[in-house]
């Protein structure tokens, strides 16, 4: 298996994920494999409701514990099973070797405490070794990396603007130097001008720190700028993955990727509307039996009704969907998106 | 792990400010608060000091050639029915009846508090007991359980205590629940539990702190309250042992005398709101001074 020498900072294998309510079993995630490696950045694609936040939480184990339940498959972080991992265990992980930054900056950080001493005791939590004057310096230090000048850790989060907000927060999620960061939408709820300057910032300090990253977003344009790898998500399933180059510039693409790129604005052609997917994803507590895009999908064939298709692959590049896989024959579910 | 470390752009001599030193600069910017802070100081001095300005012996030495005088030079608040020293029995019974009434405060509020906060994060099957448990104990009226303690227990110091906390407790664990249920909601719970913060962390130094005022204000009023509810208990015979004073039981004696001699009342009433006024004045003061919103 791949874990035997440790490329890969993150893999996932065949994860299913379900919500349980009293009314109702939403199926969140169902069978998803992804793979991060060592100083990559990922990006996780998919529009609302596929499953991206869901997914980000199974790797911290943070489901909401009531209601989330992982029903199988396997997350090796740094080639450990993090499934496996006791409460305990994942506390010293999370915030230490792999942190989030959440989507909305205005409400991740706590409205009573100062800044200084937010990141102070994240820095603390994973240090309790270091003195006061370590820890001072190292929030100090965190600030000046993210931009803000360290006499405004007395302040608290209302005083500053959104972007600034989000870089804190960012200051945070890095303060203990984590192997993989976790970024869920990190600019979407940030004004244009600031999403960039954000996005360019965490560019910077993750090739600083060498952070590996999973980016989280529906925009293809953040994904352009970041990531070495993209993995497209629709209703729980990865049903494209390949590095940027194949899924930007290759010429074979699942007919959701497609929609994907025609519902952009593209400012070359002109054209007076927007091209967006018809339909909606389907009902995640009643999904079909076949192919989850097919009731959208232009090219829907027989076939695509009756079983999930398997994978095709063409080097890095790889598709769920059957009009690259010429035989069902190797359609079965299960079959390892990222098995080398 | 790797050679960029953050430490690289250390700045040198820097100090994060201290937050307590912040909120009390607020607070003394507090015009209420002030004012409340230092009536309660007057009151909590002459109450500690109480021994060297009249003697105990003053407070419970019956005198029946001088009952029921009223104040004068040699009694300044006045003489009860047993011709004891009312401003000697104001001041060594304060000391009692504000202990009592600060610290089943404190406790009632530290307990209820703690139940509240647990309830509320944990939710699910620890809810269900807590909030449970605490319908049964509810359907007993106060009054009734708190004699039942004293009764069964004997009343001195420690079980009116007990008693009380166990009388006022309640009423935080519901506040306190509803707050936390919203808290706990809330994305830097979720951004903390992210961070690797347990369980305990994330109540102490994140909900409890947003929490704070809501229990900062129900508990100045509860100082008032059970001071009042002292004298309930005084009333029935289940407050500190005669010839011992207090407040409460002060005021339920002088209800007798109401007519022929009314400062006995008076002035253990205006003690109560004099005492209760401060308090509250320096709750919201300091409910202020803890809200960074309204840091200036
Ligand atoms: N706590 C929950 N209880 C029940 N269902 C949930 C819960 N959280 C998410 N879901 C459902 O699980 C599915 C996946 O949700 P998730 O939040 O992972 O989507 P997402 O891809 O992050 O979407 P977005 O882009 O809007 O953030 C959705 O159908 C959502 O309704
Ligand atoms: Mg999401």
């Amino acid at each position: 298996m791949a874990h035997t020498e440790i490329q890969n900072i993150l893999e996932i294998r065949d994860l299913k994920v379900i919500y349980k309510t009293d009314l109702e079993v939403v199926e969140a995630v169902n069978g998803l494999d992804l793979t991060i490696g060592k100083g990559k950045t990922l990006g996780l694609v998919g529009e609302t409701g596929a499953g991206k936040t869901t997914t980000a939480l199974s790797i911290l184990k943070l489901l909401p514990s009531i209601t989330g339940r992982i029903l199988q498959g396997e997350i090796y972080f740094d080639g450990e099973d993090i499934l496996k991992k006791s409460e305990h265990d994942m506390q010293s992980v999370r915030g230490n070797r792999i942190s989030m930054v959440f989507q909305d900056p205005m409400t991740s950080l706590n409205p009573v405490l100062t800044v200084g001493d937010q990141i102070a005791e994240a820095v603390q939590l994973h240090n309790p070794d270091m003195s006061k004057e370590q820890i001072n310096e190292r929030v100090a230090a965190t600030l000046n990396m993210v931009g803000i000048m360290p006499s405004r850790s007395g302040d608290y989060p209302h005083q500053f603007s959104g972007g600034m907000k989000q870089r804190v927060v960012i200051a945070m999620a890095l303060s203990c130097e984590p192997e993989l960061l976790i970024a869920d939408e990190p600019t979407t709820a940030l004004d244009v001008t600031i999403q960039a300057q954000v996005l360019t910032m965490i560019r910077e300090l993750r090739d600083r720190l060498g952070t590996s990253m999973l980016m989280i977003t529906h925009d293809l344009g953040i994904v352009a700028q970041t990531c070495d790898d993209v993995a497209v998500m629709y209703s729980g399933i990865i049903i494209e993955a390949g590095t940027a180059e194949d899924i930007f510039l290759g010429d074979k693409h699942h007919p959701y990727t497609v929609g994907l790129f025609n519902s952009i604005p593209n400012l070359d052609i002109k054209s007076d509307r927007l091209n967006p997917i018809t339909g909606l994803m389907p009902d995640p507590t009643n999904l079909p039996k076949g192919c989850v895009f097919a009731p959208r999908c232009n090219h829907q064939m027989e076939i695509c009704l009756e079983a999930r298709p398997g994978v095709f692959e063409e080097g890095t590049h790889k598709i769920r969907c059957y009009l690259f896989s010429e035989a069902a024959g190797n359609s079965k579910a299960g079959v390892d998106l990222n098995a080398e | 792990m790797n050679p960029q470390k953050v430490e690289s752009t250390t700045v040198d001599n820097f100090k994060r400010p201290s937050q307590t030193k912040e909120i009390w600069r607020r607070f003394s910017k507090s015009k209420g608060a002030v004012i409340g802070f230092v009536l309660f100081s007057i009151i909590a001095i002459m109450l500690l000091a109480a021994d060297f300005i009249v003697p105990y012996e003053a407070a419970i030495k019956q005198d029946f050639t001088q009952q029921l005088a009223a104040p004068s030079r040699e009694h300044f608040f006045g003489t009860d029915g047993y011709g004891r020293d009312a401003f000697a029995r104001l001041l060594h019974g304060g000391r009692t009846s504000l202990s009592i009434a600060l610290l089943a405060t404190f406790s009632s509020a530290v307990l209820g508090s703690a139940l509240g906060a647990i309830s509320g994060y944990f939710g699910g099957k620890v809810d269900s007991f807590i909030m449970r448990s605490l319908d049964i104990f509810m359907s007993v009226p106060d009054i009734l359980f708190t004699m039942a303690v004293v009764y069964a227990l004997g009343a001195n110091f420690t079980n009116l205590l007990f008693a009380l906390t166990l009388a006022y407790f309640t009423n935080y664990v519901r506040l306190v629940r509803s707050q936390v249920l919203n808290l706990a909601e809330q994305d830097y719970v979720e951004a903390a539990r992210a961070g690797g913060s347990g369980s305990t962390r994330i109540i102490l130094s994140h909900i409890i702190p947003n929490a704070v005022g809501v229990i900062i204000v129900n508990t100045t009023l509860n100082v008032a309250k059970i001071i009042l509810y002292e004298s309930t208990l005084s009333f029935l015979g289940l407050g500190m042992p005669p010839p011992q004073p207090e407040w409460g039981l002060m005021l339920s004696e002088a209800r007798e005398f109401m007519r022929t001699a009314p400062w006995l009342m008076f002035f253990p009433s205006a003690a109560i709101v004099i005492t209760a006024a401060s308090i509250n004045l320096m709750g919201d003061g300091l409910r202020d001074a803890l809200d960074p919103h309204l840091k200036s």
